[in-house]
Order: C-alpha cells, then structure tokens, then sequence
C-alpha cells in the first residue's frame, strides 16, 4: 500500500512538472535571482535588505502586472553571506534566464566579476563590492550605483568640513579589519595632506567585533576630533555604546551606510542618541511608493517582512536596489523593444536609464534619493548621499545632498581599474563614444 | 559484494600486495574512473560540475589531507582550513611571478608551501599530544589567518584585500578564470585527486605510513621498534599539509574565482575534521564518503527540498528555510552516525561489503 502510494506521487510529481514547465514560460517574465541571508551572523542586516528588495518587484506585478507587462520572478537563494554558498547559487539560477546579481556580500561580488562578461549577466554591487567598478570602460559588466566606497568617504569627510572646518582636526577611523573596512585608507592617506587634517586607524578584528574596549581606550588616548566607522554587523552596536562610554560626543561620530541601520541601533536605544551615519536611501514609508508597497504587498500578507519594518534604512536600501533594476529593465526594454530581455539587453539598460527627479516623483520616490543618471563610463553614477541622525528610536535625515568629490576619487579609481584588468589576460573592455 | 575471491590465486608477492587484488574489485575502480572522466562530463550541467562535483573533489582532497595527519598518524589538527589558504596564496603569488608556467605545476609546487609551515607548525607535536596539539593547531589557523589580512604582498596590495584568479592555461587549454569551462576545470580536479590518492595509497601502505600508523597506536612501543618520532610525525604534518595546499589552490583557481580570508577561516577546518570523521578516520575511501555527505547532500536538500515541499504540500518553503532544514538534517546525521558507527561511513561500507559476501548465510 505504502509504496503505491510513493509510486504514485512520484509519478504525479514526474507528469506535473513535465506540464508545469511550458506554461510558465509561455509568458513573458523578467527572471531576478536574489542572493539574500536570512541564516548566519550577518542575517539582522540581511532579512531586511531581502525583504525590501522582493517586495517593491511583488508591488509591481500586484500593482502593475508586471514591468512593461512582463512579470517579475523574484528567486531567493539562501548564501548565509558563504562566498562559497555564492557560487552555488549563482550556478543554481543562471540558467534559468537571470537577468542581473546583487549578490550583497563583497566575497561574492568578486567572484562574479569575472564571470559577468562570460555568461552575460551584469552584476549591480549597489554600494559595496569593487570600487574600480565604477569606471565603465574597464568593467563593461559590473555597476556599483549609486556610488562607492570611496565617493561616499569623501563625502563624509565634505560634511566634516560643513560642520566646522576639517583642517587642522584630527580624525579617527575606526575600521572591521577586512578588504572592505581598509578599502577607504589610500583615500585617506591622498586626501590628509591636501585638506589638512590629521588621520588616525583603529582596526577591529572580525573575532574582536563585539570586544572593543581596547579600540576605545585607545581612541581616548588619541583624542580625535571625529570618528568615522566602516563597519557592519555586531560591530556597530558595540561600537557605539563602547563611544559613549568614554562619553565620545555622538554628534560627531559618523558611520559610513552599512553602519547606520535600524538592526544597527535599535539595541543601543538611547545611548546613541545623535550618532550620525552616511545613507543613500530614504527613511520611512512617507513615499507614494512605500504606500504602494504597503498596500498591495504588506498589508495583503504577501510580504515576509512586519510591518514595522518596512520602511526602515536596510529595508528601504533592499527596495531602492529594485527600483534600479526595475528602471534598468524599462531602459532594456524600450532600447530592445523587446518584454522579455536577456542579460545582455539588461546591461544595456543598466548603461542607459536616468532616474532623474522628474522620474523619481513619477515612481513616487521623490526625495527618497539622489538622481542618477546612467552611462556608459561611469557605473557609479557618482550618486550623492545625505547624513542621519539617531534620535534614540528613529533615524532622521539631518543634511542636504552632499555629492562626492569626483576629482579625487576618479583617478584612484581609474588606477584601481588598471590594475585589476592588467593582472587578468583577455579582458574583455569596451570603449564608450 | 556478490562475488568472492574464491578461485583468485595470488602467485607474486607484487600481487599479494596490490591495492585491489581481486579481479571484480578492479574492474569496479576502472568502472567508476570510466564514469568519472567520460559519463559525467558528457551528461552533467554547469550547475552539477560547478557546485557539486569540482567542490567535493576539492573538499575530498583536503579530506584525505587531513586523514593523514589524524586518522593515519593520530595527530589532531584544526589548521587544515589555513593551510589551505597557504596552498592557495602561494599558487596566486606564483602565477603572478609566473604567468607563463602551467597552472597545473604551480597548483602541485603550492603544496610544498603548505607542507613547509604544515612542518613549522607541526614541530609542537613532538611534546604534545592531544588536545594540547588541538590548541597549538589552532593557533597556527589564527595566525595564518592574520597573515592573510595583514601582509598585503600576499593578495598582491588589492584594494579589496582578496585574491582574484587571473586567466592561466596548461597545455594550451584554459583552465583558470571565468573563460575556461567547468568541463575542463572538473577534469583537471579528478586527475590531480585521483593521481593524489593513488600517491597517498603506496604511501600509506609503504615504509613511512607504516610508521606513522604505529606512532598512531602506541608511540613508545614505535619508538622502541627504531621508529623515529621526529621523522614520522613531521613527514605526516608535512604530506598532510601538502594535500590540504594542494586542495586549497584548487579550491580558489579551480573552483571559487576569487577568495577572501573567510574562505579559509576556522569554519572550513571543522568541516573537513567532520568529514573526516564521519567518512572515517583511517581510509581513503572514508575521505571520498565524508566530502560527499558533508558537502553534497546539504547542496541537494537546498535544490531539490523547495520545488518538493511547493509540489506535493499546500506549504512553501523558501530557500533560508530549506538551509536551516539541511543544517537539521546534518547535524542530526552526524550525532546518528557517531553512535551508531564511530568508525564512520567507510567501516559501514566495510560491514555491508562482509556480509554481502557470505550472503545469504550469515556465518
């Protein structure tokens, strides 16, 4: 009996899925893998991010059916931030018509880089990942809109200068002692003697991220006038309560976008009340588009996020990272005059949408972030940030728009790029008209 | 098996002491090598050679590394994750230095790195034991670790503090980077695993894994039978660290692409320490069991679990909850297994192969 009853499932299971394929694909669909964590220790900042992303594409489809009547499949596959659970997931999805990564881990992130030109999907590292990818020619393949590590450092460094002057003041730079927190030093190095301002590093070690006493005892002994943070993770609550109890003024210790999220502060509470921290997305739901989200996904239960998430830094930075794609596929779209794109009209459209204000209030994100205008050149879009502020509960945003400073940061890039490109052979460029 | 040796006579003592000395075992080790090299290349997809097959041969290789060290000489070690990452920033440095030498020389010659500080770290073995030397290996992990981050020559000063694998061929033919194909990469891993292990078994069943095996049951009685202690345990370290080098460069130029100080952190060495075991400590084919186990059952829960559970229940379930499920299941299986079998899954082989072979009587 039991093993008819197997028998038969299986063969159910083997003539359902022989019916299921066709009729799926007999429609146009735009396939977007999204490589999340919700396992592992990085999961508080990645739930959040993966919710925000699946939930402006579900809000489309809802809402819109789709963009440019092609529906949106969005394909979660777990990474528990593993670069080698990447590659898994990357093999695993490819085939089924991706159209663009975003893997959210800067492990994964390069070892898709080589792989984009070969198999023909982009990948969009939305603030993270390799700096240099922002110079175009080099990387025909790999955007890091809206901006990178470096453009938003020197934009911090400019909201330094705003609030009393950054020469002569010395400056702290509290870093996770891996690639990504050392990335900001060169800059660091170039930019101390030509503004004026002296730079002190405090590495804290990935084992030590949660003991950071020491690191402070040493940043009351050198006594910075500002302190900046790349961190992510339990870094950052440790971090600013570690400040505060050397009564370090919280007014002037500002993290960079991956250390200013509600997962970051919500467990310091008070204690942190007026640390400042980069971002480039907007706060809140106060957006027609978030209302939108709220409306057709959230509150018709088709989202995994609660509702008091929605709308918070990480889930917000999720969705703007769909808003790009979805921008890009209409870009891919229109250029191709095709529903259903591939890969490569998908790069396309990631060198040819311009999410102008205009374009900003009619997707009813205005104010939510700053223009970006693609190219083929720059695939950092050189995007302005603006500085928050924790008020104990809430992030506020407390500065205009401060743009990078591009004449410092685009030769360092440029070299980067060489660099990367002259230890590869056979690198695939592109020259932009 | 369903066959016997019954009528097999040996005549040489070469014949004697050949690995396979019976015909149909023979005969099965050309079949699997047939499908190895010819079936599966023919029918397997990028996703089965590039998520399944080239990491489990890698993690097989690192396996049998450290199998060596602790199933074949008694000498626990949690460095393997580090030594392979010395395996693989020697084979990155060299390819730099080298662009021209065959990838698949410099991935063998990283292996003498390895083994070097596989030695250097090995040297506390000869006072310590047990977990005192789980301690000191331990300390070999971080501090190779630290390496990795603070010495920027090793990553070559990259802003992004990784090592990325640049384009290399060997014979002509692409075998490193994004442009050479996962064919090609997958073959290049069985050849060097399956070369490794035939080295390993002459090894093993030669003088010096004699040697290690008696410091492994009694090092005094071993010593007392003229067999030294520095030679065998170092030799050890040094073969074991070899093989782990060996796999590491692997991992990163054939496999992974690119590679962060995370690849190579304490996580991995537990990991091949857990297929080691639960494989089993003292055989190679426990090396091949265990990465199996360890690394291609969680890989097919995640692909096969979801659109299951979406086709045959009214439930969904998504990719981080199958995660969490083949976690379960893992952790569940090793705790099953070392109760039920602590010699692991080469010792169970064994009992199945024994009584097939006086099947149908018990006796």
């Amino acid at each position: 009996m039991l093993k008819k009853l197997v028998l038969g499932a299986a063969a159910l299971a083997v003539a359902g899925s022989m019916m299921h394929v066709p009729t799926a694909s007999a429609e146009d669909t735009l396939f977007v893998p999204s490589l999340s964590y919700r396992t592992g220790p990085f999961a508080g900042g990645g739930i959040p991010i993966a919710n925000g992303f699946a939930d402006y594409f579900a809000m489309l489809n809802e809402r819109d059916g789709g963009i440019g009547g092609a529906r949106v499949i969005v394909e979660e596959c777990e990474t528990g931030y593993n670069a080698q659970k990447g590659v898994e997931c990357y093999e695993a999805t490819k085939g089924k018509g991706a159209l663009v990564y975003n893997p959210y881990s800067t492990g994964i992130t390069l070892q898709l880089v080589p792989k984009a030109p070969v198999d023909q999907i982009p990948v969009l590292s939305m603030g993270y990942g390799l700096s240099a990818a922002a110079i175009g020619e080099k990387f025909p393949w790999t955007f890091n809109y809206p901006a990178s590590y470096w453009s938003q450092m020197t934009s911090i460094l400019d909201y330094i200068d705003q609030n009393g002057g950054i020469k002569g003041k010395k400056i702290g730079f509290i870093y996770l002692d891996v690639g990504y927190g050392k990335e900001p030093i060169p800059l660091l190095e170039k930019l101390a003697p030509k503004l004026g301002f002296e730079w002190v590093g405090f590495p804290v070690g990935v084992k030590e991220m949660q003991n950071q006493s020491a690191t402070w005892l040493n940043v009351r002994k050198e006594r910075p006038d500002w302190m900046i943070m790349w961190g992510w993770g339990a870094m950052n609550p440790t971090a600013v309560k570690e400040a505060a109890k050397i009564r370090f003024p919280m007014d002037k210790f500002i993290g960079n976008w991956w250390a200013g999220a509600h997962a970051d502060l919500d467990s310091v509470g008070e204690t942190g009340k007026g640390y400042l921290s980069s971002n480039f997305s907007g706060v809140g739901t106060d957006f027609p588009a978030l209302q939108d989200v709220m409306k057709y996904v959230v509150d018709a239960g088709k989202s995994q996020a609660e509702k008091d998430d929605v709308g918070n830094v990480l889930y917000n930075r999720g969705l703007f990272n769909a808003v790009i794609i979805a921008e890009a596929i209409r870009a891919a779209q229109a250029e191709t005059g095709k529903k259903a794109i591939t890969g490569a009209d998908m790069r396309l459209g990631l060198e040819k949408f311009d999410l102008s204000e205009a374009r900003l209030k009619e997707i009813g994100l205005e104010g939510f972030t700053a223009p970006i205008k693609a190219s083929c050149a720059d695939h950092e879009g050189a995007g302005a940030i603006f500085i928050q502020q924790w008020d104990g509960s809430n992030w506020n945003r407390i500065s205009d728009l401060i743009p990078p400073n591009t004449e410092v940061v685009k030769p360092l890039l440029e070299e980067a790029a060489e660099k990367y490109v002259s230890e590869q052979t056979g690198w695939q460029t592109q020259t932009c008209g | 098996m369903f066959y016997r040796e019954a009528g097999q006579f040996k005549t040489t003592y070469a014949a004697d002491s050949a690995h396979f000395p019976i015909f149909q075992d023979k005969a099965f080790i050309w079949l699997y090598l047939a499908i190895g090299f010819i079936a599966v290349p023919l029918f397997a997809d990028d996703f089965f050679l590039g998520a399944i097959m080239i990491p489990f041969l890698v993690f097989t290789l690192a396996a049998m590394g450290l199998n060596i060290l602790t199933g074949f000489t008694g000498q626990i070690s949690l460095g393997s994750g580090a030594f392979m990452g010395v395996g693989a920033y020697a084979c990155y440095k060299m390819t730099l230095a080298f662009p021209e030498v065959n990838i698949i020389l410099l991935i063998f010659l990283s292996g003498f790195f390895s083994a070097a500080v596989g030695v250097f770290f090995g040297l506390p073995s000869l006072r310590i034991k047990g977990f005192y030397l789980v301690v000191t290996t331990l300390a070999a992990q971080f501090f190779l670790e630290w390496a990795f981050i603070r010495i920027p020559w090793l990553y070559n000063y990259n802003d992004s503090g990784a090592i990325e694998v640049p384009q290399r061929e060997a014979f002509g033919i692409i075998v490193t980077g994004a442009n050479a194909s996962p064919v090609t990469q997958y073959l290049v891993c069985l050849a060097i695993v399956v070369v490794m292990t035939w080295i390993a078994s002459n090894i093993i069943s030669g003088r010096i894994g004699r040697s290690w095996m008696m410091i492994r049951d009694m090092d005094i009685a071993a010593e007392l039978m003229g067999v030294r202690p520095l030679y065998a345990k170092l030799s050890s370290f040094a073969v074991s660290s070899f093989y782990c080098g060996v796999a590491g460069a692997m991992m990163v130029f054939l496999w992974l692409g690119a590679a962060e100080v995370e690849s190579f952190d304490y996580n991995h060495s537990f990991e091949i320490l857990f297929m080691v075991i639960l494989g089993g400590l003292g055989s190679l084919l426990g090396c091949f069991l265990g990465a199996a186990i360890i690394w291609i059952l969680p890989v097919i829960i995640r692909a096969v679990l979801p659109p299951t559970v979406d086709f045959i229940t009214p439930f969904t379930i998504n990719s981080a909850q199958a995660d969490l499920v083949s976690d379960i299941i893992i952790g569940t299986m090793i705790v099953v297994f070392l109760i039920m079998e602590p010699l692991g899954l080469a010792r169970l082989w064994a009992i199945v192969k024994q009584k097939l072979r006086v099947w149908p009587f018990p006796y």
